[in-house]
């Protein structure tokens, strides 16, 4: 690995933070794993996988997701947006007499409404998702190790100087299946 | 966790592993185009320069270019229009619906499907776009300010409704597929060598790390999305029927159309699918991913789909007769017995009869078989657009207007014009996008692969392991 050359590299910068990486090769041996490690008191910092692990956010204490609320109420805004608009334009701004139907014609704003209503949802759920999980385009990647996003599952986590027992550290991962287990610095 | 029956098949053949399923993936987003990938895009830029050139003379002369006269007001340009928009519903359908029946075999095919979609809304818009003749005034369907007094737009007008239906469904649909690549992208960025490969993939994978927490949000997006998209799918092919359905021409005004549409579009869709899918899984090798088991799955969705169309066409027919109206009852009878009787029992075949020919297992599990079928699918389900359009029109109240449609070059043009933009995004997507969703096949792996991996001792990896006569031998007949 050419972890430990970067490590050497940048060794020199005091704002920086040091992480133990376990990597694991299966989920549910990784499931085990954290479920262990959080058993034996050691703070998980973050767990990377190439998928959705089914399951990790109750061994990991991850809260449910807010979104489903944010969308929610964007869409409400959505529905009521769609309805002042049509009800303003036609029944108040410019009325006038279409077919025959009463100015303000509910049914016939039925589909505008609602399409709406699911535009203002998804995009305000996706734009709310990518400024919580601080997602942009971005040429600066920090990825711990580049096979998480391939086929390996790899626990992070954060070493206090001093404080950590490195040595209990790495038995503690590697007697739960872990097949490797590597140091990386970051520059905060 | 949750049962898997031991007589289903696996998803993914060929005793993969998770790196086998990146390898596999990113093999032709890495690799140099290969030959028959370079061939099959020269075919298609040819169809893109008929396009362009058939945009230039509608734009250039007008739409008098077009065969469309004082009777037959929407021809070809309607029917195209509808006929993509209803292919587009069979990826919106794999990725959000099946999505929420938790069909697991939609994994490997709803990438593509979803490009899909986005192509075909981007060739059905073309064609009410150029319809309007004046194509720099699009914008004048907007309820924008404007000078004309503060006159907007109609909102009773199921025209309008469809600039909403689609716009709507278009961009729902690109920030589904979107959200659904950014893991892939992050993938491919962390295998790049190349330094453009590598900024590229960075700026599109935004950043992705892959954390517990991030695939969490993204999992409740997903489904969020999904459950918005299902709705929305139903919604766009229905407002699109109620083109028709809303106005009073015999043949049009049904209130049989919504489910009728959405039925239909659900069964050109996966035809399209499937003579798509069947290419791609040959060219760029991915017969482990794409399986007997996903063609006949969707062969499956066509029975049911094309016996609703069926179910369709004699419900219509028989309350045409049973309204006693008499231009309804006209127009029936010149459906099937008038001037365009081919382009109707054209329909008839293709539709109703070639996808019963599924019920036998044997050529429901045969590719050629199902390529041959989904291409008559395809085929029916244009004509049955046409016949719905230009048969109702061509004879209306006044036997004094009646005339017939026939289509120029130009109408030609613009039709095979778009297969050749499809075909031309399509084959780039191939190219530079994972066409399989790596992360969520990598997902399903462990237990629908049908291959026991090492630690099953941990009582938690018991979900879903398949019986040893699961075992994959590669299938012979492929």
């Amino acid at each position: 690995m050419a972890l430990h050359q970067n490590l050497t590299l940048i060794h020199l910068i005091a704002m920086n933070k040091k992480f133990v990486l376990g990597i694991y090769d299966d989920e549910d041996v990784l499931l085990e794993a954290i479920e262990n490690v959080r058993a034996a008191g050691t703070k998980i910092y973050d767990v990377f996988s190439p998928y959705p692990v089914h399951g990790i956010d109750d061994v990991l204490g991850i809260k449910r997701s807010r979104l489903p609320i944010v969308a929610f109420f964007c869409g409400l805004f959505g529905t009521s947006f769609a309805l002042w608009m049509q009800i303003w334009m036609l029944g108040f701004d410019w009325p006038m007499i279409i077919g025959g139907k009463p100015h303000i014609a509910i049914p016939a704003f039925i589909p505008v409404t609602f399409e709406l209503t699911v535009l203002c949802a998804a995009f305000g759920m996706v734009i709310t998702f990518f400024i919580v999980q601080r997602l942009r385009p971005s040429l600066k990647v920090n990825v711990f190790d580049k096979r998480s996003t391939d086929d390996k599952f790899v626990m992070a986590i954060e070493v206090k100087e001093g404080v950590t027992d490195m040595n209990a550290l790495n038995s503690l991962l590697r007697s739960n299946g872990a097949i490797e287990v590597n140091e990386k610095e970051v520059i905060k | 966790m949750q049962h898997v029956s031991p007589i289903r098949e696996p998803l993914v053949t060929g005793g993969k592993t998770y790196h086998d399923i990146t390898e596999d993936v990113c093999r032709q987003v890495e690799a140099k185009p290969n030959i028959r990938w370079a061939a099959a895009l020269a075919v298609a830029l040819v169809g893109l320069a008929i396009f362009i050139y058939s945009v230039y003379r509608t734009l250039w002369y007008g739409i008098g270019e077009w065969g469309l006269n004082k009777t037959v007001g929407w021809a070809w340009d309607i029917t195209n229009f509808v006929w993509w928009v209803g292919i587009g519903h069979a990826g919106t359908l794999i990725s959000a619906i099946l999505l929420l029946f938790r069909q697991k075999w939609r994994t490997s095919i709803n990438r593509a499907a979803e490009a899909m979609t986005i192509f075909a809304v981007i060739c059905a818009a073309m064609f009410p776009v150029l319809h309007m003749g004046r194509p720099w005034l699009a914008y004048w369907v907007l309820p924008l300010p404007n000078t004309f007094g503060s006159l907007w737009v109609n909102f009773n007008s199921p025209l309008l409704w469809d600039v909403f239906a689609i716009s709507t469904y278009f961009s729902v649909s690109l920030v589904f597929w979107y959200i659904g690549l950014i893991p892939d992208f992050a993938t491919i960025r962390d295998r790049a060598t190349g330094p453009i490969a590598r900024r590229a993939y960075s700026v599109l994978s935004m950043g992705w790390t892959g954390s517990a927490k991030a695939w969490s949000r993204y999992e409740t997006v997903s489904l969020i999305l999904a459950g918005l998209a299902t709705p929305l799918v139903l919604s766009v092919h229905t407002i699109v029927s109620m083109d028709f359905a809303t106005s009073v021409i015999p043949g049009w005004h049904t209130t049989i159309f919504p489910p009728y549409f959405v039925a239909g579009a659900i069964f050109s869709g996966f035809a399209m699918v499937l003579t798509l899918m069947i290419i791609t899984r040959k060219v760029f090798h991915l017969e482990d991913y794409i399986t007997l088991e996903h063609v006949e799955s969707m062969n499956k969705v066509i029975i049911l789909t094309g016996s609703i169309v069926g179910i369709a066409y004699t419900t219509e027919f028989f309350i045409a007769w049973y309204s006693g109206v008499e231009y309804e009852q006209y127009a029936f009878i010149n459906r099937a017995f008038g001037p365009y009787w081919w382009a109707y029992w054209s329909m008839m075949t293709c539709n109703v009869i070639t996808p019963q020919l599924f019920w036998v297992r044997k050529i429901r599990r045969s590719l050629t078989a199902t390529f041959i079928i989904s291409i008559f699918v395809n085929i029916g389900m244009w004509f049955e657009r046409f016949v719905i359009i230009v048969t109702s029109l061509h004879r209306d109240y006044l036997p004094s207007s009646w005339a017939m449609f026939s289509p120029t070059i130009i109408d030609i043009g613009v039709y095979v014009g778009t297969i050749g933009l499809f075909f031309t995004l399509f084959l780039l997507f191939c190219k530079f996008f994972p066409v399989i969703n790596m992360a969520e096949v990598k997902a399903i792996l462990k237990s629908s692969s049908g291959v026991k991996h090492h630690h099953t001792s941990h009582a938690k990896s018991m979900h879903g392991t398949a019986p040893e006569s699961n075992t994959n031998t590669p299938h012979s007949n492929e």
